[in-house]
């Protein structure tokens, strides 16, 4: 039976024409869906949902709007349109052309990279399966969906890559994407973080601000390898990355607008007194930033990383924006890092560019999400309310690098242990905050409605009104 | 660049002579006729070039004179049978020459005791003057050994004193387990540079008789013909000519009538290809003494041995063999049909044992070997040995629908003709000699056997189907010119030879390892040196630290 390839696999790779992709959609596509159906979204799969479906990678195609079943969305498969005579950007082998191959030398290294990046989209639909349940509203719902349909495509990225460049060990890695699942105890998803289940909304919110955001950056790191086809892949994956930093972002702004409005209404900044209103007071709030940006810090992995120093050495793996530095060999420069002495002190240590990438690309991931924390505190400030969001110390609560045996508070400080535990309350999220939290989660299904705890957005989806219905429960 | 090709009317260095079923290979090596310029052949001592004439004449012994059943090695000088690999030649020598030169003498004298065991020729060192170093591993390769007893010729192992490396030519091994020669004494031996002569040789058993210089010759003589008693060698029959192989060189490699070695210099790899014999090969004895050297198992395996050679030596940067096989498999299985019906016929035999040498030669060969099996090959019997010899294997999984599926197919062959080196058979070694799993696979000879069927019964690696082969096969070599090649000699090796040791893994396994540390290291090789300054009239200064 001949399959139109085109219309159930969107796609700008000649698919209807490749053997080895045909073998692809005909093997792993099933069971994908059946991952879908079995740890997809929870409750929601016969719901038509306001879906935006990428067709093409152009202006007109990539964002093509409609209400759409989940399990029949049509996950495409895009790679950024490829750039004429496009040369290595970094590394010793920069200038040469790029890989339209994966060279033999760098097989397993490539693959490990995207099976790992691969493996992070599929955990987060996982991690957030019970969240519809929950939702302060239709709307809400809709982003929430379309956040778990792409994390869907960009598997179906990292799977394509992996079916079209690495043969049969990359069709066994893929069907490995299905089988580790987050929070399993027997095959756990690669990265810890992607183990924690996401049970409510203001850490959907903030994963979506902060844990996406990581991905951007590994996205933007690999959109520069010379191994071009998965540099055009993520390429076009950054476009719709965007999308889910837009929901943590104005996600995090409209509850902190309605805080800000039980506040003013109030007159008070008392936690206890915007509780019992039904607000998210702006300590916890605090609270959540400190634990889920220092839950990110780690997955950019030591200060000093010979690994990171190979990729970059070899051009697999770059900088984000890798234009705008200014040398892109690197080969014998050096920078300065800071360092915790054992008297309890900390010093600069002189390390090796290419070993310190990884605090590199942090650097930069940290100047990213400092643009959202302005936005809020010129939000906070306008109200007239004295309080300042704080992303905390990268140095704070770190599980590897030089940090990892180091107690600090979020500034940064280094503290004893038994200072940490006794003010832990005040740095991280407690159980009664959490309890708190989750008191807070009442499913909101009318349309327009909006759950007391997040103020409504400024205007809806593709134009459409804020109180249109995003998602048809019937 | 060198070639293998020698031919007695041309050797500068042995002379051949056969006296009815006693055979003589007399050394008198020409000083001025070293292969490459920089030093005098000296004291009958040697280089490739004398080797290459001795392997030729080992072949012409074997195949154009089937009814010697003796052989005596002995010298053309004065007072000195042999004194080993000239110090000059290996001081000036880069160490990729220095190897590839001890792997070929090893080759040669493995040769000779293959000869001994497997073809009813004996060997007898007639040293009839000094025999120092790798003259008398030479020696000690033979089946017995006669010394002048002239009051100064003595037999010696003077690497350890004079030069600082070891006697690496099999010499240790052989002194232990082959002639049973104490330890201590060898000790004792190996340290001292004028070595031992006349009787306490004898003693010691490092020879097996001394005798006067006036009945020398006489006995060597009368031992050579006791010698032969018992030979399975034929009383009457005419030889099987070594016509000079057909093979043209040219800048995309060797090229032959069943074999064909092609380069691809940027990617290191060579592929070989060897293809089948027609359909109408001689089956008779007379129509094979007929065929001569043209009979496909003998021509073929000559070619091969030829290929491997000239890689080896001319190819150093070529670190990977792709190993192919074009043609029909059915003849192929007729071919080990009529080698294992007609193996007690002299010149089979022969022929069975030209290929177990050349086998032996791929597996010591310090390159990766990677077997293809795809479309229209013939991996059967004696080809699928080529398989078994790779460190892996790569079969073609096609549809009949998409193309012409292949098929290996094992033969009697395969389960005892051709032993490596390790004293096994590939098939055996490679399920460390399971009888259950051999006795099915031996049942199930001539058939034919598909891809997954092969993948199943572990006879292949992987299976790779039409889709994915060219991207497999494209990484498989790419992968593996980027891993060092030191390390992949040294692993391959480990691989290839684990198991049991005999004496032939423990001779290339202790050069590899034992010499070539010593010869890399400051106290041979450095501006100090004992072997760099060997000649020299200054003395080594040794680093004393033990590592």
């Amino acid at each position: 039976m001949a399959i139109n390839y085109q219309e159930r696999i969107p796609n700008n790779v000649d698919l209807g024409n490749d053997r080895r992709l045909q073998r692809a959609l005909e093997h792993w596509q099933p069971r994908f869906l059946d991952w879908w159906q079995e740890l997809g979204p929870e409750g929601f799969q016969t719901s038509d949902v306001y879906l935006r479906t990428a067709t093409s990678v152009d202006a007109k195609g990539w964002a093509t709007f409609g209400a759409v079943k989940m399990p029949e969305y049509r996950w495409g498969i895009f790679l950024a349109d490829q750039e004429k005579d496009r040369t290595i950007g970094f590394g010793d082998d920069f200038g040469k052309p790029v890989w339209q191959q994966v060279p033999g030398e760098y097989r397993s290294i490539l693959r490990r990279l995207i099976v790992t990046q691969g493996d992070t989209e599929p955990a987060s639909v996982e991690q957030q399966r019970l969240l519809g349940q929950t939702c302060p509203s239709l709307f809400d719902l809709r982003n929430l969906f379309q956040v778990n349909v792409e994390e869907g495509r960009h598997l179906w990225a990292m799977v394509y890559l992996l079916h079209a460049y690495f043969g049969r060990d990359g069709r066994e890695e893929a069907e490995d994407l299905l089988m580790r699942h987050s929070g399993s105890e027997d095959n756990p998803r690669i990265l810890g973080t992607f183990n924690e289940p996401i049970s409510e909304w203001l850490s959907f919110f903030m994963f979506t601000y902060f844990t996406d955001r990581d991905g951007k950056y590994q996205l933007k790191c690999l959109a520069e390898s010379s191994f071009d086809p998965l540099a055009r892949t993520c390429q076009f994956m950054l476009t719709e990355e965007a999308h889910h930093m837009y929901v943590g972002e104005t996600g995090i702004t409209r509850i902190i607008k309605r805080t800000l409005e039980k506040m003013t209404e109030l007159k008070t900044d008392d936690p206890a007194v915007l509780r019992k209103a039904g607000v998210i007071d702006l300590p916890t709030l605090q609270r959540f930033v400190n634990f889920w940006f220092s839950s990110c810090m780690d997955l950019f992995g030591a200060e000093i990383s010979s690994n990171a120093a190979i990729s970059f050495a070899n051009g697999i793996k770059g900088r984000p924006d890798e234009r705008a530095f200014e040398d892109h060999v690197e080969r014998d420069t050096s920078l300065k890092i800071e360092k915790p002495d054992d008297a309890g002190g900390v010093h600069m240590e002189e390390i090796t560019v290419r070993s310190a990438i990884n605090d590199q690309v942090r650097l930069a991931y940290i100047k990213d999400c400092m643009v959202g924390v302005t936005r809020w505190n010129r939000l906070i400030k306008k109200a007239g309310f004295d309080f300042t969001i704080e992303l905390p110390s990268s140095r704070f609560r770190r599980k590897i690098g030089f940090w990892s045996d180091v107690v600090t508070d979020p500034t940064g400080s280094i503290i004893s242990k038994e200072e940490f535990d006794c003010r832990h309350d005040e740095f991280l999220p407690s159980d009664s905050d959490r309890a708190y939290i989750h008191s807070l989660m009442q499913q909101v299904i009318e349309p327009g409605k909006m759950a007391g705890w997040i103020a409504a957005p400024d205007r809806g989806i593709n134009s459409m009104p804020v109180d249109y219905e995003y998602v048809n429960l019937q | 660049m060198i070639t293998f090709d020698r031919h007695p009317d041309n050797y500068r260095h042995w002379q051949l002579s056969v006296d009815d079923d006693i055979a003589t290979l007399t050394l008198a090596v020409d000083e001025d006729s070293g292969l490459v310029p920089g030093y005098q052949l000296k004291l009958n001592s040697y280089d490739l070039g004398v080797d290459i004439e001795l392997n030729d004449a080992l072949q012409r012994l074997r195949f154009e004179y089937p009814t010697v059943r003796t052989v005596i090695i002995t010298s053309g000088l004065e007072k000195m049978f042999c004194a080993g690999a000239n110090i000059y030649m290996l001081g000036t020598s880069s160490h990729g020459w220095k190897v590839n030169f001890c792997k070929f003498t090893n080759e040669t004298r493995n040769g000779i005791e293959d000869s001994s065991r497997h073809s009813g020729i004996k060997f007898l060192a007639a040293c009839n003057g000094t025999t120092a170093g790798g003259g008398y591993e030479l020696a000690l390769a033979c089946d017995e050994i006669f010394l002048i007893d002239d009051r100064s010729s003595a037999v010696s192992l003077p690497e350890v004193p004079l030069l600082g490396v070891l006697p690496g030519t099999g010499g240790l091994t052989r002194l232990t387990d082959k002639r049973k020669m104490r330890h201590d004494l060898a000790d004792v031996f190996c340290t001292n540079p004028d070595g031992v002569r006349g009787r306490r040789a004898k003693e010691w058993r490092l020879v097996d008789e001394v005798v006067p210089r006036n009945n020398f010759d006489e006995k060597v003589k009368a031992r050579a013909k006791e010698l032969t008693a018992g030979s399975t060698r034929p009383v009457e029959a005419s030889g099987v000519k070594l016509t000079p192989l057909d093979r043209q060189i040219d800048e995309y490699g060797y090229h032959y009538r069943h074999v064909d070695a092609v380069l691809d210099e940027e990617a290191g790899v060579a592929t070989i290809t060897v293809t089948s014999s027609d359909a109408d090969i001689p089956e008779t004895l007379a129509d094979i003494h007929a065929a001569g050297a043209n009979w496909w198992p003998f021509a073929m395996a000559r070619e091969l041995d030829d290929a491997i050679l000239m890689l080896r030596t001319n190819n150093e940067e070529i670190g990977t063999f792709l190993l192919k096989t074009r043609g029909e498999i059915e003849n192929v299985l007729k071919v080990d049909t009529i080698l294992a019906e007609q193996q007690d016929d002299w010149s089979v035999r022969e022929v069975i044992g030209m290929l177990r040498r050349t086998l032996a030669r791929l597996d010591v060969s310090s390159r990766s070997l990677f077997a293809l099996i795809e479309e229209g090959s013939c991996f059967a019997g004696t080809l699928y040995e080529l398989a078994l010899a790779a460190d892996r294997t790569y079969m073609l999984d096609i549809a009949e629908d998409d193309g012409n599926p292949p098929y290996i197919a094992l033969s009697p062959m395969n389960f005892g003709a051709y032993e490596a080196v390790n004293g096994t058979t590939r098939l055996a070694h490679r399920f460390y000699e399971d009888g259950a799993v051999l006795n099915i696979l031996k049942q199930q000879s001539g058939m034919h056997i598909d891809a997954v069927e092969a993948e199943e019964k572990g006879l292949v690696t992987f299976i790779p189907d039409d889709i994915d082969w060219d991207e497999e096969i494209r990484l498989l070599i790419e992968e593996r010119a980027s891993l060092s090649p030191d390390a992949l000699t040294g692993l391959e090796a480990n691989l290839r030879f684990g198991g049991p040791e005999t004496a032939a893994t423990k001779i290339f396994g202790r050069l590899s390892a034992w010499q070539n540390w010593i010869f890399n290291r400051p106290n041979a090789v450095g501006e100090k040196g004992a072997l760099k300054l060997f000649g020299s009239g200054t003395k080594a200064e040794f680093d004393k630290r033990r590592v």
